[in-house]
């Protein structure tokens, strides 16, 4: 099979694949495996060809047990191989969980140092491809709270190939969450790339008014509601997060304290979401520099909708500048105090 | 265990017997509704009115024998693949489809048709049987379940779990597993390298029967006797199908990556349905008039399928917030308002 990958333009999962590829080329110690994987090329295609060019030993299907997966890559890491294992779905990585939170994120701190685990555990996630239940899920809050896990997120193709090199390289276990409604995405770029390094926030777009933070599949969606808003006469900044554990607070809270408002947008439900804690964050950092509470918009505290509601649960342009509304712009709140 | 081979000539078996006519006459019809139903689901999806459809065709015979050894007051424990076995359990064939036309998870009352939801996360219902069934005894009901999981699904951690206290504690569980060599692209012998899935029933102190699972009389056969004993305290059972999925995995499946056209042809000639028919003719169990009767109910059930899917629900938005808690929380009630007025500025 020839695979060819345009040299300007390229889609998310192009990028990825190309990580992939260019990983495995590079380290004999990465190995690729999962569900589906191999000859099928992955669900959505992300591993598409790897079989076929790299050979079984590197790129192959696993037996349909994620608790399993996990678990024989935290073996194979401690023996120091470099696996990169995919979850199919956000919701059927939940049998993992307890390889994830017990084993794979304390290994490190349970050994003092003398076990690292170089896991990366891709997961396609979020919504807004019209996907019956279980195939929706955004579980980043899930992973985030478990210390010892990177969780990044890549929002455009340059960075998905660039993280995701990163991620492999990297010595702590990556949970490298994947915006599936953004594999189709383009962006015109040469691949290798690499861009800001992945602990690293970024700005989007400048803007001066209000920062809108977001990540993974929202980056596209919060660029769109700041373009509207232009039209409306509000410049607003946004802040890509990437990594979202650990969390580097700089770039947003200098952004913040140069805007003074700021809105968190995820998909995930806002209740204990996230952006709860990102929210709380640029309050204790930027508190004397704020205009406005920050708000968070997210989806609705409800179980992921089922295909013909999802419009209805996902944040999109409009809730987001309904948000952007509600920072106090009018004097009138300082006047009524 | 084969009753029926693929010439439709009966078998002799030590242990177990061909069904009655009427019974085998019962089995075809509902194959034969079955196999019509997938495929009107299958155009359904290709022209967009469905989100997804995972076809059964080809394994009729595993989930229609399976189901109508049932008796009344049993349970059906079905995965996405089942829309037959549920359409023989006797649920509506347009609430059957709800989940893959996207207007809701489970599209049906559980407890109305003795239905588990159709379950996605593999092999995660399994252990729900057989607390159902447990908490049946408890209350001193007469309550079996049937189990339907593929040949993947029988990796997962969860299935393990649910054998060993299905049979710790004696419930009358049988796993009926449809081992129809695929799960997606994932050949069996990447799942298994036990001699046959029955054979897991042995760890488990269980029985374990494999079935021909394009014979319909053998997998009936089979599951009713399995039944049978479990409800006696025999202890439960897995009961493994040997069958095959003929369509692709789901119509968003792309088949021709993973295997031959060849291997498909194999098992077309095996087809669960022409066997049945070329016994019940050889046998003049049925005659031409029957088997055209069996004709019209399935098209009748498509005909209602596609006119009850022909117009476009709509759907309130506002039931996003209900039956999510027994009454709706003031923080839902809030959001539920955030919404309508969203709604309203559009
Ligand atoms: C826990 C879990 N992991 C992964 C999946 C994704 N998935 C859906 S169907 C499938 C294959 C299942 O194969 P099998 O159990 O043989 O059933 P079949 O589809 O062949 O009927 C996979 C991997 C899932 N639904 N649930
Ligand atoms: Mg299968």
């Amino acid at each position: 099979m020839a695979h060819t990958f345009p040299t300007s333009e390229t889609t998310m999962g192009a990028a990825l694949n190309r990580a992939l590829r260019d990983a495995l080329a590079a380290d004999p110690d990465v190995l690729v495996y999962g569900e589906d994987v191999g000859p099928l090329g992955g669900v959505f295609r992300v591993t598409d060809g790897l079989t076929a060019d790299f050979g079984e030993e590197r790129c192959f299907d696993s037996p349909l047990a994620e608790s399993g997966i996990v678990g024989t890559a935290i073996g194979m890491a401690a023996y120091g191989l470099r696996p990169v294992v995919e979850m199919q779905f956000d919701a059927f990585s939940y049998p993992a969980f307890e390889q994830v939170t017990s084993h794979l994120a304390k290994m490190r701190n349970r050994t003092r140092g003398a076990v690292t685990l170089p896991v990366v555990i891709r997961v396609p996630y979020g919504g807004g491809i019209g996907g019956v239940e279980h195939h929706s899920d955004s579980s980043e809050a899930y992973y985030t709270h478990t210390p010892g896990l990177r969780v990044v997120t890549p929002g455009t193709p340059a960075d998905a190939y660039s993280m995701l090199r990163e991620a492999i390289d990297c010595d702590d276990p990556v949970l490298f969450l994947e915006p599936k409604r953004r594999y189709w995405a383009r962006e015109t770029v040469e691949l290798p790339v690499r861009t800001e390094p992945m602990q690293r926030s970024v700005v989007r777009r400048s803007g001066s008014d209000a920062t809108l933070i977001v990540y993974g599949p929202m980056v596209a969606t919060a660029l769109e509601a700041a373009e509207a808003a232009a039209g409306e006469g509000r410049d607003l900044e946004v802040v890509d997060l990437r990594q979202l554990a650990p969390f580097d607070d700089a770039t947003v809270t200098a952004s913040v304290r140069r805007t003074g408002r700021a809105v968190v947008v995820h998909e995930a439900s806002v209740f204990g979401g996230y952006g709860a804690e990102v929210a709380a964050r640029v309050t204790e950092q930027c508190f004397h520099h704020l205009e406005a509470p920050v708000l968070r918009v997210g989806g609705w505290d409800v179980p992921y909708p089922p295909p013909k509601l999802e419009e209805h649960h996902l944040p999109g342009v409009d809730r987001i500048l309904t948000a952007v509304d509600r920072l106090q712009w009018e004097s009138e709140w300082v006047e009524g105090r | 265990m084969r009753l029926v081979d693929r010439h439709g000539v009966r078998r002799e078996h030590s242990s177990f017997t061909v069904p009655d006519p009427a019974m085998l006459a019962e089995l075809h019809r509902a194959m034969v509704i079955g196999r019509r139903f997938n495929q009107q689901a299958g155009t359904l999806a290709r022209q967009g009115r469905l989100a997804v459809y995972p076809s059964s065709t080809g394994q009729e015979a595993a989930q229609v024998g399976g189901v109508l050894a049932l008796g009344e007051r049993d349970w059906l424990f079905p995965s996405y693949r089942d829309s037959v076995a549920m359409l023989t359990h006797g649920v509506d064939p347009v609430e059957t489809l709800t989940l893959f036309r996207g207007d809701w998870h489970c599209g049906y009352d559980p407890h109305r048709y003795r239905c588990a939801p159709q379950c996605t996360p593999l092999a995660t219902n399994a252990s729900h049987a057989v607390g159902l069934t447990y908490a049946a005894r408890h209350k001193g009901h007469d309550v079996a379940a049937l189990v339907l999981m593929g040949d993947g699904a029988t990796s997962e951690g969860d299935t393990h779990e649910a054998y060993n206290f299905a049979a710790v504690w004696n419930t009358p569980v049988v796993f009926l597993v449809q081992n129809n060599h695929w799960a997606i692209s994932v050949p069996l012998h990447r799942q298994s390298v036990a001699p046959t899935l029955a054979h897991k029933a042995v760890g488990y102190g269980m029985r374990g029967y494999h079935v021909d699972g394009n014979d319909a009389a053998a997998v009936h056969s089979v599951v009713a006797h399995a039944l049978t004993e479990a409800r006696e305290g025999g202890g439960p059972a897995i009961v493994e199908a040997l069958t095959y999925r003929v369509d692709p995995h789901t119509n968003a499946d792309a088949p021709q990556r993973y295997r031959d056209d060849g291997e498909v042809e194999y098992w077309v000639e095996r087809d669960p349905l022409i066997r049945m028919e070329t016994l019940l003719r050889n046998e003049q169990i049925v005659d031409d008039g029957l088997l055209e009767v069996y004709e019209r109910d399935a098209e009748r059930i498509a005909t209602v399928v596609r006119d009850r899917m022909a117009g476009e629900d709509r759907l309130d938005p506002a039931s996003l917030f209900t039956d999510v808690y027994a009454e709706v929380p003031p923080v839902l009630e809030r959001q539920r308002n955030e919404l309508a007025e969203e709604l309203r500025e559009v």
